[in-house]
């Protein structure tokens, strides 16, 4: 099951080219651009980790592609986003998000249904992948 | 698809590339730096025709532009790069052609693994121009060993040969200390293919600095105040602490200062063209012609006793 999260994910993937227009549109805005990645493809879970300090300043997004390029090498086999983070509000909003790699092969969820009192349904997902420890979801790292 | 016998138009490529602009404004705002100009008209000329070349199927790898630029303060170190940015640019050579001016402390850490991430996000920031580095023999502190310097100096050299495509460095610091900071980082001196070297100016250039200087300022030197300033540069030049155009430039905050006290003081109607004009009598004010007749008298008194 193709994970849908973010921004442009009910189209193909973004080629290098593509993000890097996307982030040209970005650094074009002021916004400043961080790269996260995770192995638990929950929708609920908002807690990625940081691939280096969010990137400030820039003026050319191949400063960024190379980001990414190093960030997808370390972790092949993990979802990869990048955000664009606008000031505008005196706080860092997220702007635009998008995923920029996923792992070759995604399990998907499986829906729970709990039994709850008076016959009430409790719906929750279950993503598969997250059976396995961190690390060993999508093959290694 | 065009055939080697073809030929191409230099003439077309060369006004389509708009770095006559560049060079013509290069000619006409910067008074002197002959080798400096010549240096850049050559890299120009080479990056031309060296995408025409492209063009034509003869493919060669990029020319390494990483530059160092010596010469002593205010000589236009800083002025050249911006306008290197902007020509390389026009050129195609760097995709943005902005400058990021760095100096040590925007490189070098603090504390251990604080230098490499620094110097990187610093290089990053430069990614698609040009990244100046004044006074770049700070980098390196022969007296401490334990310093993040040479740290700093790896980095930046790994980027200089990995990603050359992507960003041109530029050096710049004063030529003898440049000198010896290139014998001990040898890496460093043969990553660097162009070394330019900023010439003092001549009194005359100095002089056309300043009128050039006044004239973007609306100001007018009149014949008495031409004279005083020609004194002032040449009393000033044997001073310490003189740094060529940029003591030009604070001269001339200064007059403007001492010009603005007297049409206050002298008060009633004023001219325009009276604002404009500089008197020979706000520049003879100045301290380096006092200290002058304070040192002279001093000479005399002890030749007195």
């Amino acid at each position: 099951m193709r994970l849908t999260q973010g921004t442009f994910s009910f189209l193909p993937d973004l080629t290098d080219e593509q993000i890097s227009s996307q982030l040209e549109y970005c650094l074009k805005n002021g916004w400043s651009i961080n790269v996260e990645y995770t192995d638990c493809p929950h929708p609920r879970n908002s807690y990625w980790e940081m691939w280096n300090m969010p990137m400030f300043d820039i003026a050319d997004p191949i400063a960024i592609l190379a980001e990414i390029d190093a960030c997808r090498r370390a972790h092949p086999h993990r979802y990869i986003k990048v955000n664009a983070y606008n000031s505008a509000r005196g706080r860092e909003t997220v702007a635009l998000s998008f995923l920029v790699n996923r792992p070759a092969r995604e399990p998907g969820f499986r829906l729970d249904r709990q039994e709850a009192g008076g016959r009430t349904i409790r719906y929750t997902l279950h993503s598969y992948a997250t059976d396995k420890p961190e690390g060993e979801r999508y093959g290694n790292s | 698809m065009l055939t080697t016998d073809a030929g191409i138009d230099m003439d077309a490529a060369l006004r389509e590339s708009n770095v006559e602009d560049v060079l013509g404004e290069l000619d006409a705002e910067l008074i002197g730096l002959a080798p400096v100009k010549l240096r850049i008209r050559q890299i120009s000329a080479l990056l031309l025709v060296e995408r025409l070349r492209a063009q034509m199927g003869l493919t060669t790898a990029p020319p390494c532009l990483h530059m160092c630029f010596t010469g002593r303060p205010g000589t236009g170190k800083t002025t050249v790069a911006l306008r290197m940015a902007k020509m390389l640019h026009r050129l195609g050579y760097v995709r943005r052609g902005h400058l990021v001016v760095a100096t040590r402390d925007d490189l070098v850490g603090q504390y251990v693994g604080h230098t490499a991430p620094k110097t990187k996000e610093m290089l990053q920031k430069a990614i698609g121009g040009v990244l100046f580095i004044d006074e770049a023999y700070y980098l390196h502190r022969a007296e401490n060993e334990r310093d993040y310097g040479p740290e700093a100096i790896e980095v930046l050299l790994q980027f200089m040969e990995n990603r050359r495509d992507d960003l041109v460095v530029i050096l710049a610091g004063y030529k003898d200390r440049m000198d010896s900071f290139f014998h001990s980082n040898p890496g460093m001196h043969s990553r660097i293919a162009h070394h330019v070297d900023f010439p003092d100016y001549t009194l005359d250039e100095l002089m056309a600095i300043a009128e050039l200087m006044a004239r973007q300022q609306m100001y007018t030197f009149d014949e008495d105040s031409r004279a005083a300033f020609g004194e002032y540069l040449r009393l000033r030049a044997g001073q310490p602490h003189f740094a060529n155009a940029r003591s030009v430039r604070n001269a001339i905050d200064r007059i403007r200062l001492r010009q603005a006290v007297r049409l206050v003081e002298q008060g009633g109607r004023i001219s325009g063209e009276e604002l404009a004009r500089i008197d020979a009598a706000d520049i003879r004010q100045s301290r380096v012609f006092q200290g002058n007749s304070a040192a002279a008298a001093e000479a005399s008194a002890r030749s007195l006793l």
